[in-house]
């Protein structure tokens, strides 16, 4: 039964407020692989098929166990005996008859053995609870491929994520707090017209009560100009004598008293942030001086040629400035009043968003409006490969190091994790899985911690206290913790498909002991 | 809220939706020993594995406008009251687990409902609900000598979510800092003022609102006794249409039917990621409690995940004077000559009661006297001159206790009156 466009809209309405349709509508295209229906595997795909993801693929060679129903809420107790792929695909699919979901009755291994291009078709392969061998070969495929790959694992109450992408680009990352764009400082001639069509002295209570602030700023910054040189107020002394000259402003009663003149006080507060200086943020000047930006060829992709048409408006028509964002806060003032000034902006927007989108079309063809208010906002994202991360040469010694100052931080979580790897690999096994096993196991594992930290020459200390709870984890999985990072992958893979919002860079570490968490670059 | 009366032998056998193997991932956390566990934790290998009992309390029927984030709904099941879809699926998905729905109110139930919970879990919609259960929580502590009675606490386990943010919460009645404790984390919603919405609109919002709140109710346009009912497509679209006059008039861009929408009802937007979050955070709370395998959150997780994934976890503190769960009752302190409306603004406005509408009574010459009750319609027209008069008038004493009930709290409030002049 398919949904109407009509009802599609009311399903989906709360999360079209945060991704917009079009947002929705990559979505809708993607294709998602996931790899392993563990509970940690279908709790991420559960959010992702809910919100409408246009199709998934699990890949599992497992046969149900009853330890896998028991933790697993898209396995059922008649799924036992049936492969993985196939018993959870069907409970999953059943959430939302928009997705289309798929299933392979193999391990990741076979693929990769028989045929690793099988992988190339996916927007983005998550790989849940895979031992490090399958993870590196999976890593590498990918890479070389560029498509994004997403590592989850929950092994006892911990929750690690890893991200691998070469390079992902952000259009709209939606930042929370950004400072607005109000070319106070260097107004176009369409704003110093419209600033010159008010006269404060002469305006009636009621207009002069009801300005914008905006308008009321730039007033008397003109005045401050001339009688400084040219020189806006700089340091607090200067922006304070500066929000005086504007209280003088205010009106006054007969009597001397200052009249309630809230579109004052508003101009007063908003001073400061006012006053800053516009100019090309240094992380935007970075991707102009980026390779990807400066040789710009057939292959490039779109996001660099927009960039680049962004990089010759400022040179160009933008004159050291990006193009205007073009929106205003909300503030004290008429109807007309705040209109007129909002018109003003928005329409330096729209035209500085064409000579952006000309820029375009003689490099390429597309538009150039979406990325044009963006502009400051622009963000590019590398994660480093899995092989850089494990190689001796250039494992990240500093930030592992120098977060173990603090011995009970995440990190040692992570290498705990890359130690049971390595018991893992010695013992095709991992540590404490049967009772009979943990007292045992915590001496052999203290080995493999050992000859991580020797290997990498990491100079740390790891209390046994956590090699202990490793071997008692039995490499459990835990249905909460793999839920709490079922919607935390999930998110980060709407973030990848949809390149909207900026994803983690590139190890996430969720301790449910403590309910706390870090991100690391390693 | 987990009521687990009887602890589950894991040995397994067939038999009542058993099977082998089924509880191996958390066995490993009840019955081994380990270096983080709570100090009364107890490994033993008589695992209480499930949470057999749960009672479920939700006043909804399902929206198709959450089967974007809620799991256990599906299409078919859209006017069905969310508490009983939720219970018939978990009890079909997960044998031997016994789900008890109830489509009410949690304000429809008293102490001898709540009193027979371990654990009390909410993922409420308001901070006026949030309070409630809170000073149900809190009414609920025995005192002794001025000290708790550990086996009267409840442990409340509280998650919110609005977007890409959410938190976590848990808060042990009597012991750590409760709702109240903390009411500036839930800042009072900002409304427009009423001159920009009638006669100075700037956003598209401020259009609606005229509509929503002026002309509504000057048109009546589905009739005298209709109220605008969000749910109602038709008022929706009356609501929209009119919004578009209104900023044309003053040449005022972006007024959508989503954005209509969403000022009308008060949308927040929301995914089901965020959620899941939240809630697993809060199920690994209940777990810790139930099992006291660890020590739980202590007290407070905010996790946003808009750039990159941050939580911060902290330890909110109790506030002495707390309105709800410190035991003094509280002190007020006006002139004689204030009015009693002044007392009332204090109730509303003062950021850390945020009462919505306080009724307030007082022992006067030995009878109760109601000085103001707005929730009544002939009792609020027989009071408000009240409102006018100064609490000398009205006859109270400096020293006098006045009680006050609102919807914010299941119990009433003692303030105790002190005269400055």
């Amino acid at each position: 039964m398919a949904a109407t466009k009509a009802s599609k809209e009311q399903k989906y309405d709360r999360q079209l407020r945060l991704w917009g349709d079009h947002g929705q509508e990559v979505l809708e295209n993607a294709h998602v692989c996931l790899i392993n229906a563990t509970a940690s595997g279908t709790e991420i795909l559960k959010n992702l098929v809910l919100p409408g993801i246009g199709a998934f693929t699990i890949i599992d060679g497992h046969t149900v166990l009853g330890e896998d129903v028991g933790n697993n809420f898209f396995l059922s107790q008649n799924s036992i005996g049936r492969n993985r792929a196939q018993a959870a695909t069907e409970l999953l699919q059943e959430l939302n008859s928009d997705v289309s979901g798929n299933f392979v009755e193999e391990s990741a291994d076979q693929l990769l053995d028989n045929d690793p291009e099988f992988f190339h078709r996916f927007s983005i392969v998550i790989g849940v609870q895979l031992s490090e061998s399958t993870r590196l070969r999976l890593g590498s495929v990918l890479w070389a491929v560029g498509v994004p790959f997403l590592v989850c694992w929950t092994y006892g109450l911990m929750g690690y994520m890893r991200l691998v992408v070469k390079e992902h680009t952000v259009i709209e990352s939606h930042p929370d707090n950004a400072l607005e764009d109000l070319r106070l400082d260097r107004p176009f001639s369409e704003l110093t017209d419209h600033i010159q069509s008010y006269q404060l002295e002469s305006m009636e209570k009621k207009d002069h009560s009801h300005t914008p602030w905006i308008v009321i700023i730039a007033k008397f910054l003109e005045t401050w100009l001339t009688e400084h040189d040219g020189q806006p107020p700089k340091n607090y002394k200067e922006k304070e004598a500066f929000r005086q000259m504007i209280r003088e402003g205010i009106l006054k009663k007969e009597n001397g008293v200052r009249e309630d003149e809230e579109n004052f006080e508003e101009a007063v507060k908003n001073v400061n942030t006012a006053l800053n200086p516009t100019k090309v943020p240094s992380s935007v000047e970075d991707l102009f001086n980026s390779e990807q930006c400066t040789n710009i060829t057939s292959q490039s992709a779109a996001f660099w040629v927009m960039l680049r048409a962004v990089k010759e408006f400022v040179l160009h028509e933008g004159k050291g400035c990006l193009p205007a964002r073009g929106t205003i806060p909300d503030m004290i003032s008429d109807s007309q009043r705040f209109i007129n000034l909002q018109n003003v902006y928005r329409d330096k927007a729209l035209q500085d968003a064409a000579a952006v989108a000309k820029h375009v079309e003689s490099l390429l063809q597309t538009t150039g409006k979406v990325l044009g208010k963006n502009a400051a906002f622009l963000r590019v994202v590398h994660c480093r490969s899995l092989a850089e991360e494990y190689a001796v040469e250039s494992v990240n010694k500093d930030e592992i190091t120098s977060c173990m100052d603090s011995p009970d931080s995440e990190m040692v979580l992570y290498l705990m994790l890359r130690s049971v790897d390595r018991f893992y690999q010695q013992h095709s096994r991992y540590p404490g899985v049967y009772n009979y096993q943990v007292e045992e196991d915590i001496s052999k594992l203290k080995l493999c911690v050992t000859s991580l930290l020797q290997e990498y020459n990491l100079n740390v200390s790891i209390k046994d206290d956590y090699i202990h709870e490793f071997c008692r984890y039995g490499a459990a999985e835990p249905h909460t913790v793999a839920a709490f990072l079922g919607g935390a992958a999930a998110q980060e893979v709407i973030k990848m498909v949809s390149h909207q919002f900026v994803p983690f860079n590139n190890t996430f570490i969720y301790n449910a002991m403590s309910q706390t968490s870090a991100t690391y670059q390693l | 809220m987990a009521d687990s009366d009887e602890p589950m032998v894991v040995e397994g056998g067939a038999g009542d939706g058993e099977w082998e193997g089924r509880w191996n991932h958390i066995q490993k956390f009840l019955e081994r020993p380990g270096p983080f566990t709570h100090p009364d934790f107890e490994a033993s290998s008589e695992a209480l594995s499930g949470f057999h009992n749960i009672h479920v309390v939700d006043m909804d029927t399902i929206d198709l406008s959450n089967l974007n984030r809620q799991f256990l709904f599906r299409l078919k099941d859209v006017g069905q009251p969310k508490a009983e879809v939720a219970a018939d699926f978990i009890n079909t998905r997960i044998p031997g687990c016994c789900v008890v729905p109830h489509f009410k109110k949690i304000q429809d139930f008293d102490e001898t409902f709540y009193r027979q919970f371990h654990i009390i879990v909410c993922g409420l919609d308001s901070v006026i609900a949030r309070r409630w259960m809170n000073g149900m929580l809190l009414s609920l502590l025995v005192y002794e000598d001025g000290v708790v009675d550990p086996s009267s606490i409840i442990p409340l386990i509280d998650g919110g979510t609005e977007g890409f943010k959410g938190n976590a919460r848990v808060i042990l009645p009597g012991i750590t800092a409760c709702i109240d404790c903390t009411l500036e984390l839930y800042p009072p919603q900002i409304n427009f003022p009423m001159c920009t919405i009638a006669s100075m609109p700037r956003l598209p919002e401020h259009c609606v609102e005229y509509v929503r709140m002026l002309l509504w109710p000057k048109d009546k346009p589905f009739g005298d006794t209709v109220g605008l009912d969000g749910d109602d497509p038709e008022h929706i679209k009356w609501v929209y249409q009119r919004s578009l006059e209104r900023a044309a008039e003053f040449s005022i861009t972006g007024v959508t039917y989503r954005l209509t929408q969403g000022v009308v009802k008060r949308i927040i937007p929301a995914v089901a990621s965020t959620n899941a979050v939240i809630a697993a955070a809060c199920a690994t709370e209940v777990f810790k409690i139930a099992s006291s395998a660890y020590a739980p959150l202590n007290n407070y997780m905010v996790f946003n995940d808009v750039d990159g994934l941050y939580t911060y976890t902290f330890e909110a503190e109790r506030k002495d004077n707390c309105s709800a769960c410190s035991q003094v009752p509280l002190d007020m302190r006006f002139s004689s000559s204030s009015t009693l409306q002044e007392v009332l603004d204090y109730l509303t406005e003062s950021s850390y009661l945020q009462m919505k509408s306080p009724a307030i009574t007082a022992s006067v010459e030995g009878k109760n006297k109601t000085l103001y009750l707005q929730t009544v319609a002939s009792i609020e027209q027989r009071t408000r001159p009240n409102l006018s008069k100064t609490l000398k008038e009205l006859g109270l004493a400096d020293g006098q206790e006045l009680a006050v009930a609102d919807v914010t709290t299941p119990q009433t409030m003692l303030f105790r009156l002190s005269f400055t002049s």
